[in-house]
């Protein structure tokens, strides 16, 4: 559910219509289908930008070109666990460079680069899934990482 | 007892969750009556968790309190002794103390998930006044508080109004501009967070006002709690009648839905945003025709922050004038601030214009969180400049920034200390842009591209002369020639950073030089 997906998921045709059905006579409704699919299987497939061109009666190449413009949409799913390291000014201000390469370097987690997590008076900060954590160090990044780590044996 | 334990993500990013779990389980497990209240932040983000218990004196604050220490504070509280992580009577706490909180008022006070915990601190009120007074008077009222847009533009958000409520059309829309992006700025969130109502209220008036019956908030998908939280407020506001075929049972409807983005920063501005809501890539329109006639779906449309929005239940409620009497020069009424970065006391500090940037960092702010010199701020985000502490007497306005070559954009502002390399920002900042540039037009497309480049030859002491005129050249066509504020004002921080300073642009260049030209004499 957190778009979080080092368990890369197969996905079928079905479980897209399904979600199609879930936006049917929505308004502008591409982006919560592209946001429900990356949820669902932490990417959105190839082969489901054709089955969601056709039922909005969109181009594939309207549905591909939306699918590459959001840095959320993923081609395909995290092999590990993602750790997303705020990397914007504040916390940049407050150390956040100084956890990059140690992030970058564990290979239990995929680092994602965001810019703003809206922490900027406690960064350095992160978001696993829906979960925050700030006033990240050396000592509780390493703790951070572990915990996400621990999260995809689950 | 009422113990009240913050659910905004500052607080939650910090134990805040885990606070409240133990909290519970020892309630429990003693047999205490402790209702614990998830309220919002008070905004003093070094202090968090900052747990509060109510008092007949008022509320009582413990500091930074760890999980670990909720026993220890509990026993206090018990046997009415004292705890090292009391920080007293919470609205005596100076940070607090100082502000004019208008927009903020119930932040952090109240139940922001109760609408009967808002309706009893002052909510609704500013609906009930525009439903008895009507949309033409709802709009004038927000015309004579000379409210500005607080997502950085600051255009008249009751001119805006007034031509959205002036064009006809079978269905006009609200959207509420919650795509936060800006590094430093939280105060979007917070109040999402910590008051939502308030923010449904706004747009529901909005609506009223100039005749829409349907709205959107666009929240950013790296606000989860944010998400949440508006969609849990919006389901109880249908409930309880804020939202609906009858607002408070008049005969206006209005109703919205939450949309949640997927990590563009460029659709914040706002014509990228109603892209996106319309299913495509966030990529800019041209203006004219404006998004009040020719906006969401081709329909007029009111777009507008977060914070634009929450300030008109107030103006509605007091009377636009009562606004308007915060405040200075053409920058009426109050603005939410943020400090951020490294700082020791940041937060969330509301106050009306005029304050200078020195006494928000340094008096206010407390200087640096690391305890070395400030040796630069950026003010409204990534596209902000950068000042030096020599201009800390700059008063905190739309115009003295503009005229000082930069803006208060939304209000954020990031600290640094010594330790900055200001070249590297100023990469940073052409870097950020190429990383976020929509792509549609080419001075940002490729000019951020080509801007960090010739950065990086500077920053190697690669004929420095040179590349810093062929950067304030780049920075002229991307100023004038970009289609928005991304592109265009990423020259902010660029040309701030060179020319208030200049020595870190030439660490490495002196040295370089000096021995190539004495080889070539």
């Amino acid at each position: 559910m957190t778009g979080n997906a080092h368990d890369p998921r197969l996905w079928t045709p079905q479980e897209v219509e399904e979600i199609l059905r879930r936006h049917a006579g929505r308004e502008g409704p591409l982006m919560p289908i592209l946001g429900d699919v990356q949820a669902a299987f932490g990417h959105v497939p190839e082969g489901a930008v054709p089955i969601i061109a056709a039922a909005l009666n969109l181009s594939r190449a309207e549905v591909h070109g939306v699918v590459s413009f959001y840095h959320d949409f993923r081609r395909a799913p995290a092999s590990r666990p993602v750790v997303k390291l705020c990397r914007a000014e504040a916390c940049q201000a407050r150390g956040a460079e100084q956890l990059a390469p140690l992030l970058e370097r564990d290979e239990r987690i995929e680092l994602e680069t965001v810019y703003c997590l809206g922490l900027c008076a406690s960064g350095p900060s992160a978001l696993v899934g829906d979960q925050v954590y700030a006033r990240l160090d050396e000592t509780n990044v390493a703790d951070l990482v572990a915990l996400a780590a621990r999260g995809s044996a689950l | 007892m009422r113990i009240f334990v913050p659910g905004d993500a500052a607080a939650c990013a910090v134990g805040a969750d885990e606070v409240a779990r133990t909290l519970e389980r020892l309630a429990a497990g003693r047999g205490l009556a402790i209702e614990i209240v998830r309220n919002g932040s008070r905004g003093m983000h070094e202090m968090e968790p900052l747990l509060e218990v109510a008092t007949p004196a008022g509320r009582v604050g413990y500091a930074r309190v760890a999980a670990g220490q909720v026993e220890a504070v509990l026993d206090a509280l018990v046997e009415g002794r004292d705890h090292p992580a009391c920080v007293g009577l919470v609205e005596e706490i100076p940070f607090l103390r100082r502000q004019t909180r208008l927009t903020f008022a119930r932040c952090g006070i109240t139940d922001p998930q109760s609408l009967d915990d808002y309706r009893a601190n002052g909510g609704l009120e500013g609906l009930a006044r525009a439903i008895e007074i009507g949309p033409e008077a709802a709009v004038e009222e927000v015309v004579a508080s000379g409210l500005r847009g607080r997502g950085g533009a600051g255009f008249p958000t009751g001119i805006k109004w007034r031509t959205a409520a002036a064009a006809s059309a079978p269905q006009k829309y609200i959207v509420c501009n919650a795509d936060e992006g800006d590094s430093g700025t939280f105060a979007d969130r917070m109040l999402m967070e910590g008051d939502p109502f308030l923010i449904i209220e706004g747009m529901a008036i909005a609506g009223l006002a100039v005749g829409a019956t349907r709205g959107y908030i666009y929240i950013r998908s790296e606000y989860p709690h944010a998400i949440k939280a508006m969609e849990r407020a919006a389901e109880t506001a249908r409930r309880g009648g804020l939202l609906g075929p009858s607002l408070l049972g008049s005969t206006h409807g209005f109703d919205l839905e939450i949309r949640v983005g997927a990590g563009a920063y460029v659709c914040g501005e706002e014509t990228s945003l109603l892209e996106s809501l319309e299913g495509r890539r966030g990529e800019v329109r041209a203006k004219p025709p404006l998004p009040a006639l020719v906006g969401l779906f081709g329909r007029p449309t009111i777009i507008n922050n977060v914070l634009s929005l929450a300030a008109v239940p107030f103006i509605l409620a007091e009377g636009g004038k009562a606004y308007a009497e915060f405040g200075m020069g053409r920058s009426r009424g109050t603005m939410p601030i943020q400090l951020a970065g490294n700082v020791r006391n940041g937060g969330l500090f509301e106050t009306a214009f005029g304050v200078t940037l020195g006494e928000l960092v340094e008096d206010i702010g407390g200087g640096t969180l690391s305890g070395r010199p400030v040796r630069a701020v950026q003010v409204g985000g990534p596209l902000g400049a950068y000042f030096p502490p020599s201009m800390f007497h700059l008063p905190f306005d739309y115009e003295s920034f503009a005229e000082a070559d930069g803006l208060i954009g939304h209000a954020g502002i990031v600290v640094f200390d010594d330790s900055v390399d200001m070249a590297r920002m100023a990469r940073f900042a052409m870097q950020f842009c190429a990383a976020e540039s929509c792509g549609k037009c080419t001075p940002c497309r490729i000019g951020s591209v080509r801007g960090t480049e010739i950065l990086d030859l500077i920053v190697a002491g690669d004929r420095v002369d040179e590349h810093l005129a062929l950067v304030e050249d780049l920075c002229e066509t991307m100023k004038f020639g970009s289609l928005c504020a991304l592109g265009g004002f990423t020259p902010y921080p660029v040309l701030s950073a060179i020319r208030h300073f200049p020595e870190d642009f030439r660490r490495e260049a002196a040295p370089a030089e000096g021995g190539s030209n004495a080889f070539v004499d």
